[in-house]
């Protein structure tokens, strides 16, 4: 009722990342890729802590997480490294007021100084960057 | 006795000028609701005719004159200065009056109040969270001296000092920044990119001396570390105020980047 | 602890584990991937003392910052005392729990107790 009344988008606006352009698909994306980040920290610290068991215990493990869906997992995971690594240090400089532009007298037709052309090509460069990580993460564990 | 008569126009401008004068009429479905009497939200379409410059405050306005009269609208200016007619208009926060039909390319046009702000009735929304906000924030130059006596002198700017905080005082508290963060999308408690960049407009400003007092406000739980430069603040809006940037050049003071 | 430290401490750990996260992926990739995980291979990794500690290293600095963001995101989804109390205790034993499990491998590879 009050979340009603207060006219709040909610999750469904938040994480809706359409309408406010690249940059709004940065800060979407940029949280995907944390929690998802996150989900594997856990699962990769449960998938070793195995080795405490002997080598039978390891192996069993191998096998388990070494098939075409955990490449297909680990490919994901390096994508999600690589752009939120990326994404993340273009946003901690901006944070610190870097490469926002610099506060002038606006004019007509108001483009805001701060979503400028060089944090749009951070973000195409992380996205890309991301791309050419999982290619090559692929080609290496899909390959032999 | 002279008479002036105005020169015969070419054919090409008659004919751009019947051009801009064609009626179309587009559908325009406006949200209605009322929150305190319980009314879940429902929509009102309208056929309204509309010329190539005809805002969608206009629209509105000739629903409320001819089809109407009960629609809650709120607005004054008719020109993006005083901030009262942000709306959401097909799905993105706009000023109504200072957005035309003709620029939305679409014959159906949905007008719905804006988010993140409690509705009072149809497209009329609360401000009251955004006021409180910016006042939190200390809008106003704080100096011990600031009281005139006869000594007093007038503090002098230069042109260079001006400009890193005019462009932040041009905010005319329309809302459409808070409508369009994402934080503010969920948290109730945030300051909003409005308050903000009004704290930085102040903090800018080399006649202030209450920069340590603003910095503490915003280093909160639900203050300046919510803002993940998203951006969707600045780019709705309609002034250039470009809060996204202020929040940044604000947070640089407390990490160390700016001093 | 004000927000404006534990929001540095987030950009500190970030930029550590980017550091040292390159180096242990590069250290898969000096040797084939599937040879990299052979068990012998992986204890020799254990028992070397500075890769060890570069492991530990990594297991603090991905906790605290992957704990604290989840954090952030739980902070802006819901509002209350009651819950941000939970929420910020919550991260804080979340982060101590998987630093305490993840030592515990490394601990006992290192010391070659299975």
């Amino acid at each position: 009722m009050a979340e009603r009344l207060s006219n709040r988008e909610g999750i469904k606006g938040m994480a809706n990342p359409t309408r406010y352009g690249i940059e709004r698909v940065a800060y979407w994306l940029q949280r995907l890729t944390g929690l998802g980040l996150l989900a594997y920290l856990i699962g990769h610290i449960f998938e070793t802590s195995t080795i405490v068991h002997g080598k039978v215990a390891w192996d069993k493990m191998l096998e388990f997480t070494q098939t075409p869906q955990g490449h297909i997992i680990l490919t994901l995971v390096i994508g999600m490294c690589v752009f939120h690594t990326a994404n993340g240090i273009r946003v901690m400089l901006g944070h610190g007021g870097i490469g926002v532009g610099k506060p002038g007298q606006p004019e007509y037709p108001y483009k805001a100084a701060s979503l400028n052309y060089k944090q749009r090509l951070c973000i195409w460069v992380s996205i890309g960057l991301a791309a050419l990580a999982m290619m090559y993460g692929a080609s290496v564990l899909f390959g032999d | 006795m002279a008479v002036v008569t105005a020169p015969k126009p070419s054919e090409e401008l008659i004919s751009i000028d019947k051009t801009l004068d064609q009626l179309n009429t587009i559908t325009l479905r406006i949200a209605r609701s009322n929150p305190a009497e319980g009314h879940e939200t429902t929509y009102s379409e309208f056929k309204v005719p509309v010329k190539k410059w005809t805002t969608v405050l206009e629209a509105i306005l000739y629903v409320k004159q001819n089809l109407d009269h009960a629609v809650a609208v709120r607005y004054s200016c008719r020109q993006a200065s005083c901030g009262s007619c942000g709306m959401k208009i097909n799905g993105k926060p706009s000023l109504a009056c200072y957005t035309k039909v003709s620029e939305l390319h679409s014959n159906v046009i949905t007008v719905e109040p804006m988010n993140n702000f409690p509705i009072i009735r149809d497209l009329a929304v609360d401000f009251k969270q955004l006021i409180s906000n910016h006042k939190k924030m200390k809008p106003f130059i704080i100096r011990e001296d600031s009281e005139v006596t006869p000594e007093s002198k007038e503090f002098i700017q230069t042109p260079q000092d001006v400009e890193k905080y005019l462009q932040f005082s041009y905010c005319i508290k329309c809302g459409l920044c808070n409508a369009a963060c994402p934080t503010m999308a969920t948290d109730t408690s945030f300051i909003g990119p409005q308050g903000l960049a009004q704290a930085y407009r102040y903090v800018a400003d080399n006649r202030d001396k209450g920069k340590e007092d603003r910095l503490k406000i915003v280093d909160d739980s639900h203050g300046i570390w919510r803002c993940h430069f998203a951006g969707s603040c600045s780019h709705v809006c309609p002034k250039g105020v470009d809060p996204a940037m202020a929040i940044q050049l604000l947070r640089g003071y407390l990490l160390g980047f700016q001093k | 602890m004000r927000e404006s430290i534990i929001m540095k401490i987030h950009y500190g750990t970030a930029l550590g584990a980017v550091v040292l996260v390159a180096v242990h992926i590069l250290m898969r990739m000096t040797q084939n991937f599937d040879q990299s995980l052979q068990y012998q291979n992986v204890i020799a990794n254990y028992h070397f003392l500075p890769y060890a500690l570069m492991l530990e290293a990594i297991l603090i600095l991905l906790s605290v910052h992957g704990f604290n963001g989840l954090r952030v995101i739980l902070l802006e989804l819901k509002q209350g005392s009651s819950y941000e109390k939970i929420v910020n205790y919550g991260s804080i034993a979340s982060m101590a729990i998987l630093i305490a499990y993840g030592s515990r491998t490394i601990l006992m590879a290192g010391m070659g107790i299975s």
